[in-house]
């Protein structure tokens, strides 16, 4: 009963990071229309950001400066946002896909520059040896991984309840605006360029977020698991979910992340044992098959946004 | 150094090849097709496929022509590829991209194309193995030009460099010279305007598959015999082959070319200060630098 427990609190807190990420391209998808396709890199910036900073001492690379964990947290965040600052400032000017290109090449570079600067990443064997905080006061596994489970979901809450209030707030408003029609929202004297990019460097600064919570779960960090696949499995649960609709953005997290640890649990159970190689093969179809499936079918999503079209005095909040 | 310049310019002539479809595709249908490199694996391993059944059949054919590791059965697996590559690709337009676009969502194509990319590729995977597999197992030995610098080329590689010039000047016949490339020309310029003249633009756009597809192939087989085939040719020169048409800009034929050379040089050029392993970052850098020189690349027109 207790492993039970403890599987679906592992579960529950890996798919409530995941979810923060997803929330991340939804703001820059959904609510602006910012193809990110180097997801991986800032959830991956995020995480070494915060192994670096809030790490114990290594050896022979970079970090161990061993930051309050807030601080390193945030400094993660800071270092994803720096990264999409870089590639917006480039971009975001330019046709869409521009930026499709060059964050996909984020992705690429990133990982690549992290396999290989020994001394700045550990390589590709990584960065090990995170003190998580509590966890030696709290002692006993179990209990760390209920607590790291409730501040996970506390964190994807407060995310959450951010995005609602800023897509509720003027600006939301305006990224709608820009996405939906560009000239218009020009010639009421606004900056598309400019609001794009911040909505960019938001997105990708809680995708950081993720990406240190990720590394905190695992205590450990390595180019592994910022594999460039990662975005297609972001992007499938964003899609799945439907873009636009927060919520949405939350179930397809669960939903995806559902779908490949049991396909994954259900290959390595009942798959024949030559087949047992090619797991990770048929699992990377089987989410290629649910994106290109769910924008021919149903490309608004399992929960599409609510569009409001006008409002009305009495309506506003809907 | 010499040495990086030549295999530089193989490797150009490769990602060349790749980056006129691609950025054909990109000026026609609007769209950054991700899926464009996976064209690449299909081109290779449907030569493989080819080479070892022409070879079983015809045993004569499996002779090598010349100095080259190439057999008459490759060199003719490469035509059937190049045709095969093409209505894949037709395939794939028709079976999603066609549905993506008449349904109005164009941004949508992308994320189709990053989802067919991955069905294409594990899907090779699943049906030929993860192991690398090699046109020959012959060792093809290097020519040396001169020892001092010390200069190898294998005969292989002019054979590559000299077909895939043939089939860019093909290509630039076509377009400039018939009036079928007039048409081609036409539709990037202004769908609109071509169809009002009577050009069918499904037509057009079924052609420009089938072109893109057909260099393409040619540019996997081609990265094949140079290299290894596996089924992450794709992943590993998808990024490449946009660094190209960005350099030339998007939309640019002759662009494309050029810049599938530049990017081929200036990525072996940089193995000379940097390490090996940084090498697949290295399209990125040049990505970076065009956009902030001149984003609309070489040869491209500013358009939004």
């Amino acid at each position: 009963m207790i492993g039970v427990i403890s599987y679906l609190i592992f579960f529950v807190t890996v798919a409530s990071i995941l979810s923060i990420a997803v929330l991340g391209l939804n703001l820059q998808w959904g609510n602006t229309g910012l193809f990110n396709g180097g997801v991986a890199a800032f959830i991956g910036a995020g995480a070494y950001g915060l192994v670096i900073l809030g790490g114990t001492a290594q050896p022979d690379h970079l970090g161990g400066y061993g930051l309050f964990y807030p601080l390193a947290l945030l400094g993660g965040m800071i270092v994803a946002g720096i990264l999409a600052w870089l590639v917006g400032i480039l971009t975001m000017r330019l046709r869409h896909d521009y930026l499709a290109i060059a964050t996909f090449g984020v992705a690429v570079a990133f990982e690549n520059f992290m396999r290989n600067s020994d001394k700045i990443s550990g390589g590709a064997k990584g960065i090990r040896g995170f003190e998580r905080p509590f966890e030696a006061f709290i002692g006993d596994p179990f209990y760390f991984s209920i607590g790291f489970f409730i501040f996970a979901m506390t964190m994807l809450v407060l995310v959450y309840i951010f995005l609602e209030k800023l897509i509720r707030s003027p600006f939301g408003r305006l990224l709608r605006a820009i996405r939906e029609d560009e000239t218009a929202a020009q010639s009421l004297g606004k900056n598309p360029g400019s609001i794009r990019l911040k909505a960019f460097v938001a997105g990708s600064m809680i995708m950081g977020l993720a990406g240190g919570l990720y590394a905190t779960f695992y205590a450990f960090i390595s180019p592994q698991d910022i594999l460039p696949t990662l975005t297609f499995q972001i992007w499938a649960m964003l899609i799945v979910g439907g873009a636009g609709n927060n919520k949405g953005a939350i179930a397809g997290a669960f939903l995806i992340w559902g779908v490949w640890t049991l396909s994954g649990w259900g290959l390595s159970r009942f798959a024949p044992l030559e087949a047992q190689l090619y797991a990770g093969t048929i699992q990377y179809i089987l989410i290629g098959v649910i994106i290109v499936g769910m924008l021919l079918w149903r490309p608004q999503g399992l929960f599409p946004e609510k569009l409001v079209v006008s409002q009305t005095g009495d309506r506003a909040q809907s | 150094m010499i040495q990086h310049l030549l295999d530089g310019i193989l490797v150009g002539s490769i990602l060349s090849m790749g980056a006129i479809g691609l950025t054909m595709v990109m000026h026609m249908l609007r769209f950054a097709n991700f899926s464009h490199a996976e064209l690449l694996s299909i081109g290779a391993y449907a030569a493989l496929v080819f080479d070892g059944l022409f070879s079983a059949i015809l045993p004569a054919l499996a002779t090598s022509i010349g100095p080259l590791s190439l057999t008459w059965a490759l060199f003719l697996s490469i035509f059937i590829a190049m045709g095969l590559t093409g209505l894949s690709a037709v395939l794939i337009d028709m079976l999603v991209f066609k549905r993506i676009r008449e349904n109005g969502h164009e941004l949508s194509m992308v994320f189709a194309s990053f989802g067919m990319a991955l069905i294409v590729r594990n899907l090779i995977s699943l049906g030929f193995g993860l192991k690398t597999r090699l046109y020959t197992e012959d060792i093809v030995f290097a020519v040396r030009l001169s020892d001092d610098p010390l200069i190898l080329v294998k005969p292989d590689q002019v054979f590559v460099l000299i077909c895939a010039l043939f089939f860019m000047a093909v290509l630039h016949f076509v377009l400039s010279r018939t009036t079928f490339g007039y048409t081609l020309r036409a539709v990037a310029e202004n769908p609109t305007l071509a169809q009002v003249t009577g050009i069918r633009l499904s037509t057009v756009i079924v052609i420009t598959w089938i072109i893109g597809g057909a260099l393409a192939a040619a540019a996997g087989v081609f990265y094949g015999l140079n290299n290894q085939i596996n089924p992450v040719i794709g992943r590993d020169l998808v990024l490449p082959i946009f660094a190209a048409t960005i350099v030339g800009g998007i939309g640019s034929i002759y662009g494309a070319v050029l810049g599938g050379f530049i990017v081929g040089i200036a990525a072996n050029m940089a193995l000379v200060i940097l390490p090996s392993g940084y090498s697949p970052a290295v399209p990125f850098l040049i990505i970076l630098a065009v956009l902030l020189v001149r984003p609309n690349g070489l040869f491209g027109e500013e358009r939004t």
